[in-house]
C-alpha cells in the first residue's frame, strides 16, 4: 500500500510541475497574439491616446516577466486575481461557469458510461453477430462526424421538427434540478454520442482479448454460462484498460466541450476561455487553462491509481 | 392580389387606413360585416399592451463587457444600455431628434454655447431625482486627460460644462457645432446618478425604462420594468432577457423553436427560408451602416487620385449588393452619407461600374495595368472576403489585378485596419453628416482611415458645423459629399440594411429608427406583445 502512496505523491509533484510549465506556455502564447486587451476592448473605435491610458490603467505597460511573476505570486496565495476587462473576481467569474461545465460533464458521463459498458459487454457476448456489427456501425459513425454536425442533427430533429427539447441550453442557477436536466439534455446527448464509441470499443476489445485465456477456457469447461463468465470472470480483469479509457473520456467531457457549448449557447468554462482569448484577457485565460490542465492531470492520476488498484501487477514493472 | 394576412399585418403596422383595409378585404370576397370585425381585431392588436417577458437573442456580447458606458462597444451591451439608460436627447422612429431627459435646448447664435433645460421630477432607478449635477458628472466621466472612454473623441469639443440651478446645464464648446444636441444621443453618454461630482459608472443604475437585475456578461442580462419610469406610453414588457447567442445558426434555431422572441443579424444566406415560417416575421431597416474599402492616401499608388478613381469605377456595385447582401441593402456612392441622413444629396449622380472609365483613369495616372494588394477578413463584415474576391473579378476587366490577401479575424482592427495600405472595413455610420465626416474624414480625426487631407473639405466642415441655417448647410454638405465621392480615398460599394426577425406576436410602431439595429436598439422600450 505504501508503494501506491509514494507513487501518488510522485505523480502529484510531477503534476504541479506540468501545471507550472503549462502556465508559462499559455502566458507566452497569449503574449504572442497580435493586439492586447486595450485594443481588443476599444475595438475599431480606439483612439491612440485612449488605448495608452487604458494600458496604463491595466498595467499592460509593465514588462512581460513582471506581469507573469505578479500573477504567479497571486496564484500561490490562492488569489486568481481580477479580470482585466471588467474587474470582476476571477474566482467568482469562473466558479459559476465551472459548475455549469461540470454539471454537463457529469450528466453526459451518467448517460454514456453505463451505456458504453453495457453495449461493450453485449458486443463481446454476441461477438460478430448482427447486433455487434450494428452498434459498432452506429457508434463509429457518430464519433466520426464533427461535434457540431451531430449537434445540429439532434437540434433539427429533437428541437425544430419534434419540439421535444429546447434548442439552446439557457440555464441559470434559479432553475430547479429537473428543469436544468431537461435544458441540458441535448448537449449531453451530443457529448454522449461523441464519447460512447471509444469506451464501448475498448470494453469489447479488452473482453475479447481475455476470452482467449486459459482460465476462461477452464470456466467454459466447467460449464458456466457465457454471461456469467464475462461479467464475473473476465470483466474484473479487463477493468484496468477500460478505466483508463473512461477516465480520459471524462477529462474530455470537461475540457473538450467548447464547440458544443457554442452551438447550444451553454454558459460553461469553454466559452469563457474562447471569449477571453479573443479579448486578450490574460488572467482569465490563464485561470481557465490551469483548471483544464489540472483536470487532465488529476484524472490521469486517478486513472493510473485505479488501474493499479485493480491490477497490482502494474506496480512491479519487469 | 394581396392575401388577407398581408392586409392585416400592413394594417397592424399602420400602413393602411380603415378605408383601404375595408376595400382590400371586400375585394378578396369578405362581407363588410366580417371585414369590420377583422379591422377592429387588428386595430386592437396594434394598440400597445402591457405585459410579457421579452427575450432577445443578440449576436454580440462578450465575457469582458461591463456596465460602464465608457466601454460599451457591441450590440448586446448597447441594447442593455438603451433599455436601462436615458440620454439628454433621443432619435425617434422617423430619425428626428426629440427631447428625452432634456426638455428643451437652445444655442447661442454662433452655436458655441448650448443651454439644456432638464425635465422636472424624473427619477433614477435608485430613487434619486435627475438634476444638472448628474448631467455634468456623467459627461465628465468621458472627458479629461486620462479618459479611457471610447467616447472621448465625441466629448473633446466641449471646453467647459456648468450648471445654472438644479435644472439647467450650459455647455461651452471649443467651436460652433449645430449638431451638438445630436451628439448628446451617443450611446456612451448615458446620464448616470452622481454623488459629489462623480458617477458610479458600473452599477448599471440609470433613468431608463428597465432596471438591470442580473448581469452576466457573455451570457445574459435580466431586466425588470422600472416602476417609476417617466414615459407613460413606453416600456410595455414586464421584464426582459437579453441573451448572447454568438452563433447565427443557434440564434435562428432559438427563434424558430420559440426560445427567444427576437433575433438580430439574420443570416442573409438563409433568411429567405426563415421567411417561410408562418409564425415569424423578418423585418429590415435601412440606415447609415455601410461597408467601405479605405485606401491610405499617403501611400503610393493611392496618393494619385486617378488611381483612386480607377478603383472606384472598377467595382460592380449592383452585383455586390445582390451577391453579398442578397439584396438587403443599397448601392453606395463612395461617400459615407446614407439616405436616412438629413442632408443626403439626392441630386448627386450614382457612380456605376465602368471598366472603360477605369482604364481611362489608369492612363491618366500613366500606367497601363495595375497590381495591388487588398487585405480582407470577415472581421470587417460578414462576407468581406467574398466581396474582395468579387471585386478582383470585376477589376480584372479594367486591367487591374487585385491580389486579395486573407488576414486573420483576430487582431484585424489593430494590425490591418489603418496599417495596411488597402483593406476592407465597415462603419455603423452616424446620424449626422458632421459627426460622420469629423469622425473619419477630417484631417485631424483619430480614425481618418484614409489619411486623407483636403483643404476645401476641411474648410467646409468647420463652416457647416457652426452654421445654423439649414439651407446653407444642405449646400455645404452636398458639396462635401461630392468632394469625398470624387477625391476621397474610400470605395463605398454598399449600404447594408439591418435585418432582424421576430415572433409574430411582437409589435412595433409604424416607423422604426434606423440609427442602429432593432429600432435604434430601443426595442425593449418601444415594442410590445399583442
Amino acid at each position: 500500500m505504501s508503494k501506491i502512496l509514494t507513487m501518488v505523491a510522485q505523480r502529484l509533484a510531477l503534476g504541479l510541475l506540468t501545471l507550472f510549465v503549462v502556465s508559462l506556455i499559455i502566458f507566452l502564447g497569449v503574449e504572442l497574439l497580435p493586439g492586447d486587451l486595450a485594443e481588443a476592448i476599444l475595438g475599431q473605435s480606439a483612439l491612440p491616446e485612449t488605448v495608452a491610458a487604458f494600458r496604463k490603467e491595466l498595467k499592460l505597460d509593465l514588462p512581460m516577466h513582471e506581469r507573469y511573476l505578479d500573477w504567479l505570486g497571486g496564484i500561490l496565495q490562492g488569489d486568481l486575481g481580477r479580470s482585466l476587462s471588467n474587474q470582476r473576481e476571477i474566482t467568482e467569474l469562473i466558479s459559476g461557469r465551472l459548475a455549469n461545465t461540470v454539471f454537463l460533464a457529469v450528466m453526459a458521463a451518467v448517460i454514456s458510461v453505463p451505456l458504453a459498458l453495457t453495449l461493450g459487454v453485449l458486443a463481446a457476448l454476441y461477438r460478430n453477430s448482427l447486433f455487434d456489427r450494428g452498434i459498432n456501425i452506429v457508434a463509429l459513425s457518430s464519433v466520426s462526424f464533427p461535434e457540431f454536425f451531430v449537434a445540429y442533427i439532434l437540434i433539427l430533429f429533437l428541437a425544430v421538427e419534434w419540439g421535444l427539447f429546447p434548442s439552446i441550453s439557457n440555464v441559470n442557477f434559479d432553475l430547479g434540478f429537473w428543469e436544468r436536466v431537461y435544458r441540458v439534455f441535448l448537449p449531453a446527448l451530443t457529448l454522449t454520442l461523441v464519447v460512447v464509441a471509444q469506451m464501448m470499443r475498448m470494453t469489447r476489445a479488452a473482453l475479447i482479448n481475455l476470452l482467449a485465456s486459459p482460465y476462461i477456457e477452464m470456466a467454459n469447461l466447467k460449464g458456466l454460462s457465457r454471461s456469467r463468465i464475462i461479467v464475473r470472470h473476465a470483466l474484473p480483469n479487463a477493468l484496468s484498460p477500460i478505466i483508463t479509457v473512461i477516465v480520459l473520456n471524462l477529462a474530455y467531457l470537461v475540457v473538450g466541450v467548447v464547440v458544443v457549448e457554442v452551438v447550444f449557447v451553454y454558459p460553461g468554462l469553454g466559452q469563457l476561455l474562447v471569449d477571453s482569448v479573443s479579448r486578450r484577457d490574460i488572467p482569465v485565460v490563464q485561470a481557465c487553462s490551469m483548471i483544464f490542465a489540472a483536470t487532465y492531470v488529476l484524472l490521469n492520476l486517478t486513472a493510473d491509481v485505479l488501474a493499479i488498484v485493480t491490477n497490482p501487477r502494474l506496480l512491479h514493472p519487469r | 392580389m394581396k392575401s388577407i394576412q398581408e392586409l392585416e399585418s400592413a394594417l397592424a403596422r399602420g400602413q393602411l387606413t380603415r378605408r383601404q383595409f375595408l376595400a382590400g378585404t371586400t375585394a378578396l370576397g369578405f362581407s363588410t360585416a366580417v371585414a369590420t370585425t377583422m379591422f377592429e381585431r387588428t386595430v386592437q392588436a396594434a394598440t400597445p399592451k402591457k405585459g410579457g417577458v421579452m427575450r432577445v437573442g443578440i449576436g454580440g456580447g462578450s465575457t469582458t463587457d461591463s456596465l460602464d458606458p465608457a466601454t460599451w462597444e457591441n450590440q448586446w451591451i448597447q441594447l442593455i444600455g438603451w433599455s436601462s439608460q436615458n440620454y439628454l436627447t433621443e432619435v425617434n422612429g422617423k430619425g428626428e431628434l426629440v427631447p428625452e431627459l432634456a426638455e428643451s435646448w437652445e444655442a447661442s447664435p454662433d452655436a458655441v454655447t448650448w443651454t439644456f433645460k432638464l425635465r422636472d421630477g424624473v427619477e433614477f432607478q435608485n430613487g434619486k431625482t435627475v438634476d444638472a449635477d448628474d448631467v455634468v458628472a456623467s459627461i465628465n466621466h468621458h472627458r479629461g486627460e486620462d479618459s479611457t472612454s471610447a467616447a472621448k473623441g465625441i466629448v473633446d469639443p466641449i471646453e467647459n460644462i456648468e450648471t445654472d440651478g438644479k435644472n439647467v446645464v450650459i455647455f461651452a464648446l471649443k467651436g460652433g457645432s449645430a449638431d451638438f444636441p445630436f451628439l448628446m444621443n451617443d450611446y456612451h453618454l448615458a446620464i448616470l446618478p452622481s454623488k459629489d461630482g462623480k458617477v458610479d459608472a458600473t452599477s448599471g443604475i440609470g433613468a431608463g425604462a428597465y432596471i438591470v437585475e442580473d448581469f452576466d456578461p457573455g451570457v445574459r442580462c435580466e431586466l425588470k420594468r422600472h416602476p417609476n419610469f417617466w414615459k407613460s406610453d413606453r416600456a410595455f414588457f414586464d421584464a426582459g432577457e437579453v441573451i448572447t447567442i454568438g452563433d447565427v445558426a443557434a440564434r435562428t434555431n432559438a427563434l424558430s423553436t420559440g426560445e427567444i422572441d427576437v433575433m438580430d443579424r439574420c443570416d442573409l444566406k438563409t433568411v429567405h427560408l426563415l421567411k417561410r415560417k408562418s409564425d415569424l416575421r423578418v423585418e429590415e431597416t435601412s440606415g447609415t451602416q455601410h461597408y467601405s474599402i479605405p485606401m491610405r492616401t499617403d501611400t503610393p499608388p493611392f496618393d494619385n487620385n486617378d488611381i483612386r478613381l480607377a478603383l472606384k469605377y472598377a467595382i460592380d456595385r449592383d452585383a455586390v449588393v445582390q451577391t453579398i447582401l442578397r439584396g438587403h441593402g443599397t448601392v453606395g456612392n463612395d461617400h459615407p452619407i446614407g439616405r436616412s441622413n438629413p442632408y443626403f444629396d439626392t441630386g448627386l449622380a450614382q457612380r456605376t461600374y465602368d471598366p472603360d472609365k477605369a482604364k481611362f483613369h489608369l492612363k491618366q495616372a500613366g500606367v497601363e495595368t495595375l497590381q495591388i494588394d487588398l487585405s480582407a477578413a470577415d472581421a470587417a463584415f460578414g462576407g468581406a472576403v467574398d466581396a474582395a474576391i468579387l471585386y478582383k473579378e470585376h477589376a480584372a476587366k479594367a486591367g487591374i489585378d487585385i491580389n486579395v490577401i486573407r488576414e486573420p479575424n483576430d487582431g484585424y482592427w489593430s494590425d490591418v485596419w489603418m496599417k495596411k495600405p488597402w483593406c476592407m472595413c465597415y462603419w455603423g455610420g452616424r446620424p449626422t453628416e458632421d459627426w460622420m465626416f469629423s469622425t473619419a474624414y477630417a484631417e485631424d480625426a483619430g480614425w481618418n482611415d484614409t489619411f486623407w487631407k483636403n483643404d476645401r473639405f476641411n474648410k467646409l466642415l468647420k463652416q457647416a458645423r457652426a452654421e445654423l441655417d439649414t439651407n446653407l448647410r444642405a449646400d455645404m454638405y452636398g458639396e462635401m459629399q461630392l468632394i469625398v465621392r470624387d477625391e476621397g480615398g474610400v470605395v463605398i460599394p454598399m449600404f447594408a440594411n439591418y435585418v432582424f426577425a421576430m415572433a409574430d406576436k411582437v409589435q412595433h410602431e409604424e416607423h422604426m429608427s434606423a440609427m442602429w439595429d432593432l429600432d435604434g436598439l430601443r426595442m425593449m422600450e418601444r415594442w410590445w406583445f399583442d
